[in-house]
């Protein structure tokens, strides 16, 4: 389903990425972890299109199409999701007229028809429950007011509502209480398919106790420093992420570049 | 240059005599004299210049320019069923007075909802009314100083027809009474001076839409003044929407007084006219009364729209709110000057005022000039003026759930105007304004 290839990346002439290689498949989840500052959420961000992001070289290939070629809202079409770290506060635009608004954008560019008002509200108040949202967040603004953890529901509600081939989760489990940390793994478990993938980004094992990977990525220095299961991340709890940075030069190293 | 001014007035003057010559036996003396003492005002002051500091930004001669027709005429312009719907309100169906340059044109007007007793007639006939003369007398052009505003003494001295509202005591209008002013197409360089003066007695509730719009592409001049006067505890709802045509020029003076416990709530939307001007004017001089004076200007390509406000705090106990949000595209213009007064003596006064503006293009502009004179010591006053541009966050954030950029720019705008929108109680204004700002996505985004 994705196929990153030797991506490098950097944020005004900085480079943050320096040689992710990376294969997911549908039905998969893979957690990518690593230290701040590793480029963990500069990932997820370039994959989602961030425009502050520069590819400086490497390739993206999505269901066999150049991702990085495609506009954010196109490849939100096409099925790429990304929840992200701190949700966008948009005043005066109640959840329903955007979840409305995006799911038809999306249906529209299926060849599926739109939904009108009554027939959408009918859906969302069914994938509402999958995040224990009450009717009221509907007709509030989006993420307008919302605490820390009714803003990271939401976001998994638009990926219940958008239906994603593959989800982009950048740090969702940042700032959750332990309740909210489970409605919302316990959403993108409900979610989660042999049709779809999920990556998680996050800085603790937490998470993932409750979202099990089948793959774990340690990303130090803009690079992966170090892959297995979900083992991986059990060690690195224990051990912390110096165990990993220690190991790779802060320099050029093992990944190839130029 | 000068002698050029002078010829554009002395036509207003020539004007002027043939209309004071032509005034019926029925009408009184006392109204003869104020047109008089108007016009005299008017040949003082002249059209206001850039160097006038309340118009410093608005240049209003290309208004002075126009080949000056004042519009007695109108009373037998055509106007269809299908216009008439168009630019009708369904809540005011049986509710509306229709002008025609300014000429209440009763043949188009239904007054079917309106309660017993309601008084919804021509100004000119309650001028000359053995019942109401005395009372349009006592308030016309009181509230709203034509010594001091040009385009209000031009009005004042070319009043010839308009609307006298009168709510008596403790009535209720259920359906929003409809003022609709209609520019006809066939008349090119017509000016047109509506006039209206409503009087809501003590505990009285009402809700008023005044409306402007053009049924063609011409270029007419509006010149128009409403004065209102709230007794004590009456109620009113007043909406006012301009939207004339591409060319047209729009000049308009909104004075209310407002009696003790009275409460008036005013939005005044703007998207039409070349070139509009909006003064208004709240005098607070009774204890306990609250006014909300809201807007919202929606301009773009080369238009210029100006409100000037002035909400006077003159006794303790009053509250005010004021809200105005502009949206800017193309080459637009806006000034947005805003004052409020708090007197000697006004204690307790509770006055807010915000002014934020969205710009949609590097070459729009506005102006923006909030000011609070405070001369009483026990008050809450806040003030505030914003001007920016669509947030580059919000834009991904829309993108990322796949919308398009057109799309999530127009969404954001009208996630802008909405805090104004939301608050209209009128449905069919606030779907005429989502599709105005909408445009494109009016029609997708009810939910």
């Amino acid at each position: 389903m994705l196929e990153v290839r030797d991506l490098h990346a950097s944020i005004n002439g900085s480079p943050i990425l320096k040689g992710i290689n990376l294969t997911i498949k549908k039905g998969e989840i893979h957690a990518i972890m690593g230290p701040n500052g590793s480029g963990k959420s500069t990932l997820a961000k370039v994959l989602a299109g961030h425009p502050a992001y520069e590819v400086t070289k490497g390739q993206v290939l999505y269901e066999g199409k150049d991702l990085l070629e495609m506009a954010p809202d196109e490849r939100a079409r096409e099925g790429v999701f990304m929840a992200f770290q701190y949700p966008i506060e948009v005043p005066g635009v109640s959840n329903a007229q955007f979840l409305r608004l995006a799911y038809n954008e999306k249906r529209k560019h299926l060849g599926e028809e739109e939904l009108d008002p009554l027939e959408f509200k009918d859906l969302l108040k069914e994938r509402a429950k999958i995040v224990e949202m009450d009717a009221s967040f509907m007709t509030r603004s989006v993420n307008e007011g919302f605490s820390g953890g009714e803003k990271k529901r939401n976001e998994i509600l638009q990926m219940a509502v958008l239906a994603p081939k593959l989800a982009i989760l950048d740090e969702t489990d940042s700032g959750l209480d332990i309740d909210a940390l489970r409605i919302v793994a316990g959403g993108v478990n409900h979610l989660h398919n042999s049709e779809n993938a999920v990556v998680l980004v996050t800085h603790y094992q937490r998470l993932l106790n409750y979202i099990v990977p089948h793959y774990v990525h340690v990303l130090a220095g803009g690079r992966i420093a170090r892959e297995g299961g979900k083992e991986l991340a059990l060690e690195l709890e224990e051990k912390g992420y110096d165990w990993i940075t220690s190991s790779v030069p802060s320099g050029d190293s093992a990944a190839p570049v130029v | 240059m000068v002698t050029q001014i002078v010829k554009e007035e002395d036509q207003y003057q020539a004007a002027f005599q043939q209309l004071q010559q032509s005034t019926t036996a029925s009408d009184p003396a006392w109204f003869g004299r104020l047109r008089e003492s108007a016009m005299d005002r008017f040949q003082q002051l002249g059209f206001p210049s850039l160097k006038e500091e309340e118009w410093k930004y608005t240049n209003v001669a290309a208004i002075s320019k126009l080949n000056f027709d004042p519009a007695a005429i109108g009373a037998d312009a055509q106007m269809t069923s299908a216009e008439l719907a168009r630019f009708g309100y369904i809540e005011s169906q049986s509710s509306q007075l229709v002008f025609v340059n300014g000429i209440l044109r009763s043949d188009l007007s239904s007054l079917a909802d309106l309660p017993v007793g309601l008084v919804a007639i021509d100004l000119a006939e309650a001028i000359a009314d053995a019942k109401y003369g005395e009372l349009v007398r006592e308030h016309l052009a009181r509230s709203a100083d034509y010594n001091a505003n040009a385009f209000t003494a031009l009005n004042t001295a070319f009043v010839s027809s308009g609307a006298f509202i009168l709510i008596p005591k403790g009535i209720e209008l259920e359906s929003p009474l409809h003022l609709n002013f209609l520019g006809d197409p066939s008349r090119h360089g017509a000016s047109n001076f509506p006039r209206v003066l409503i009087i809501s007695e003590e505990n009285s509730r009402a809700t008023v839409i005044e409306s402007y719009a053009g049924t063609s592409d011409a270029a007419y001049f509006t010149n128009a003044v409403v004065e209102i006067v709230l007794k004590d505890g009456a109620r009113l709802e007043h909406y006012k929407v301009q939207r004339e045509s591409i060319d047209a020029y729009h000049i308009a003076t909104t004075s209310a007084d407002l009696g003790s416990n009275s409460s008036y709530d005013s939005t005044t939307i703007n998207f039409g006219a070349r070139l509009s001007r909006h003064d208004i004017h709240v005098k607070m001089a009774h204890e306990g009364a609250e006014c909300w004076v809201d807007g919202l200007y929606v301009v773009s390509s080369d238009q210029h729209t100006d409100t000037h406000s002035v909400i006077d705090h003159q006794q303790p106990h009053c509250t005010s709110h004021q809200l105005y949000k502009g949206i800017l595209d193309g080459k637009s213009r806006a000034v947005f000057n805003g004052k409020i007064f708090v007197r000697h003596g006004a204690q307790k006064t509770d006055a807010m005022q915000t002014n934020k503006n969205l710009l949609l293009s590097d070459e729009a502009r506005v102006d923006t000039k909030p000011q609070l004179e405070i001369l009483a010591d026990d008050v809450k006053c806040a003030h505030g003026a914003a001007v920016g541009q669509i947030d580059e966050d919000e834009m991904f954030y829309l993108e990322t759930r796949g919308i398009h950029p057109d799309l999530a720019k127009n969404l954001l705008t009208y996630g802008f105007a909405e805090e104004v929108i939301g608050k209209i109680k009128i449905d069919s204004i606030r779907a005429q304004l989502d599709e105005a700002v909408l445009n494109r996505i009016n029609a997708r985004l009810e939910a």
